[in-house]
């Protein structure tokens, strides 16, 4: 028999009970859209997360000094003051493979415009932060070679300190006072909003690192050296090869512990979005058996037509339909319901995961994938919840269904 | 000779109840040549009823030899069975067995949906046939808007739409008044006169006496053979 006969006998079987069809397709309908809205929830979790660590640079390695432990207690990480620009310029020499290279030290600082102040943080860093962050200046410039071998009072704001200090004023060529001494704006940077984690990324002042060590924290070493490594397969020997280097600048020989820590943001970020896969996917077949539970629905509600029907199944073997022409119509019947139902879940759990995003204050990710298997997932439960129902509507005998009451 | 229409030998049809098997046909032979119009009488559970489902392809005997056209069916599997009642047998019920849903034009095509014919060539068809029973204004109306004798009718274009040259008809004016039962059985002669072979079951003498040939089924054996006229008491 022709598809498209029995296509049209299931639309017709369909809408002599449109309530009930509607009440079947419901669990599909359910099941769809919360795979589809869950999906994107996790997958929501997983930009964010991404996002943060991107945004620490890609391809980073970050060189810390280790803790102190000299006389007894031992120090926070970072605590030791042995790493020093000298060693970020021999890393940046010395070992291939490295993009940029980025030694930076900071602390916090009132910071002061006539009679504005602002507490922030203050960066001391090299030109190369620029490209290595990421950052973009809306206005006026970055810091320079010149700025940094002449340790000049220059600061480069981002927008929150800006608007703090200036209001609507452009700061460029201004002069603020970080810890008393005076500073002159030179940028502000382009906004870069609210980091993952809900810290303001726009509340920063940026100075030159020498100007920082010397003018502001009266200090010689370092807190932190960004590596961006040239290619991510490149990460582990660029690793071992810094911590070789620094082993020997620092004359640790041995078995003695080494007085840094190099970490890898790669390493991290794999482990981050491993376990934001597994998030995702358990938001996924939770939802997904709904689908399952609705499919049961479908089987259920076909055995209830197949008896209901049973006459006109004898009929329509007497007149000489075969096994295979009424096995199609009722598989048509519950691909059709599961169809439809897919379709509408698809609608309604992008819906949804609009709505979240939109009230829920939270970051939801619809991706083509969980659509598409959503989508065939539910029209293969239609498939295989209506074979039961179909094959026992093919299998009656005509003369048992013909006197069927 | 033209080769028979129908030819039975030996059928038997046994059922087991319980651990005891009961013959409903208890080894038939009949011969029913092209353009017969044969009435099988028989009071209830004499296997009349088990006799036409085995004459309309229904059901298969436990044995014997069953020629349809010369053809044997009786050891045909469901799916040659069913494309062989499609061809060959036009069907009457009783009860109509309409389906309710659809409309009396959509009912007489559903045998051309089986035969495999294409929508517009179907419908054509089917309003001929509804035509030529005296409906072709009803086409559009669902059964139950349609008085018994009006069903029957759309039954019987339906049972003629494929052009089967076999008509089986059980019981078809049980569930109708007199001037209906006269309506029907006009095209049951009609249909006779055009030639096609017709199997009626019925219990009532006056409708039998309309046929060419009366057989009597009593306890899975016919008992007996006449012709046009006779009236024949069932009990």
């Amino acid at each position: 028999m022709l598809f498209m006969e029995s296509f049209e006998m299931a639309i017709t079987a369909l809408t002599a009970n449109k309530l009930r069809s509607l009440l079947t397709m419901l669990g599909i309908i359910i099941g769809v859209g919360a795979v589809i809205a869950m999906v994107s929830v996790g997958m929501g979790v997983r930009k964010n997360v991404t996002d943060s660590i991107a945004s620490l640079g890609s391809n980073m390695l970050i060189v810390m000094p280790g803790s102190s432990n000299r006389g007894g207690p031992r120090g926070a990480a970072g605590s030791m003051q042995t790493l020093k620009l000298d060693d970020a310029e021999a890393i940046k020499k010395k070992i291939k493979n490295i993009d940029y290279v980025s030694p930076t030290v900071s602390n916090s600082y009132q910071i002061v415009n006539g009679n504005q102040n602002w507490n922030s943080s203050v960066t001391g860093v090299v030109p190369e932060y620029m490209a290595i962050q990421s950052l973009k200046v809306s206005s006026g410039s970055f810091i320079t070679d010149d700025d940094l071998t002449k340790r000049n009072r220059v600061a480069v704001i981002g927008t929150t300190v800006a608007s703090n200090l200036f209001g609507s004023e452009n700061p460029v060529g201004k002069n603020i006072r970080v810890n008393n001494s005076p500073f002159k704006v030179v940028g502000v940077l382009e906004s870069k909003g609210q980091s993952s984690v809900g810290q303001d990324q726009d509340d920063v002042v940026i100075v030159p690192l020498t100007t920082a060590q010397e003018r502001l924290l009266g200090i010689t070493y370092i807190r932190s050296i960004n590596v961006q490594v040239s290619e991510s397969s490149k990460m582990d020997q660029v690793q071992s090869e810094i911590e070789t280097l620094l082993r020997q600048r620092h004359k640790i020989t041995g078995g003695k512990e080494d007085d840094f820590n190099v970490r890898n943001l790669t390493s991290l970020m794999e482990t981050m979005t491993q376990t934001t896969t597994m998030i995702t996917l358990l938001l996924g077949s939770i939802a997904g058996i709904s689908l399952v539970v609705g499919g049961i629905g479908i089987m259920n509600i076909m055995m209830v037509s197949v008896t209901e029907r049973t006459r006109e199944i004898g009929i329509r073997k007497a007149l000489g339909a075969t096994f295979q022409n009424i096995m199609t119509q009722f598989l048509i019947e519950s691909i059709v319901i599961s169809v439809i139902g897919g379709l509408i879940g698809i609608v309604l759990g992008i819906g949804i995961s609009k709505l979240i995003a939109q009230f829920g204050n939270f970051t939801t990710v619809v991706t083509m994938l969980p659509i598409i298997v959503s989508f065939f997932f539910s029209v293969g439960i239609g498939l295989f919840f209506g074979i039961y129902p179909a094959r026992k509507a093919a299998k009656l005998d005509p003369i048992e269904a013909l006197r069927y009451e | 000779m033209k080769t028979p229409t129908i030819q039975l030998a030996g059928i038997k049809k046994i059922y087991q109840v319980g651990d005891q098997e009961v013959a409903a046909l208890a080894g038939i032979d009949l011969t029913i040549h092209q353009g017969e119009f044969a009435a099988l009488m028989g009071p209830s559970g004499s296997g009349k009823s088990t006799l036409m489902n085995i004459l309309g392809c229904l059901d298969r005997p436990t044995c014997g030899s069953y020629k349809l056209d010369g053809e044997e069916v009786a050891k045909l599997d469901d799916d040659s069975l069913a494309k062989t009642r499609n061809k060959k047998i036009g069907f009457v019920f009783q009860n109509f067995n309409l389906l309710s849903r659809i409309s009396a034009l959509e009912n007489v095509a559903l045998p051309l949906v089986y035969a495999g014919i294409g929508k517009s060539e179907r419908l054509e068809k089917a309003r001929e046939m509804l035509d030529s029973v005296g409906l072709g204004d009803r086409a559009d109306h669902q059964p139950n808007e349609l008085s018994g004798g009006q069903r029957q009718r759309v039954a019987i274009a339906r049972a003629l739409v494929n052009d089967p040259h076999i008509i089986m008809a059980d019981e078809p004016t049980g569930n109708l008044d007199t001037k209906s039962t006269r309506e029907i059985m006009d095209i049951f002669e009609k249909m006779h006169g055009l030639g096609r072979t017709i199997i009626l079951v019925t219990h009532e003498p006056e409708i039998a006496a309309c046929a060419s040939r009366q057989l009597l089924v009593r306890d899975g054996l016919i008992t007996k053979d006449a012709g046009k006229g006779e009236v024949m008491e069932v009990v």
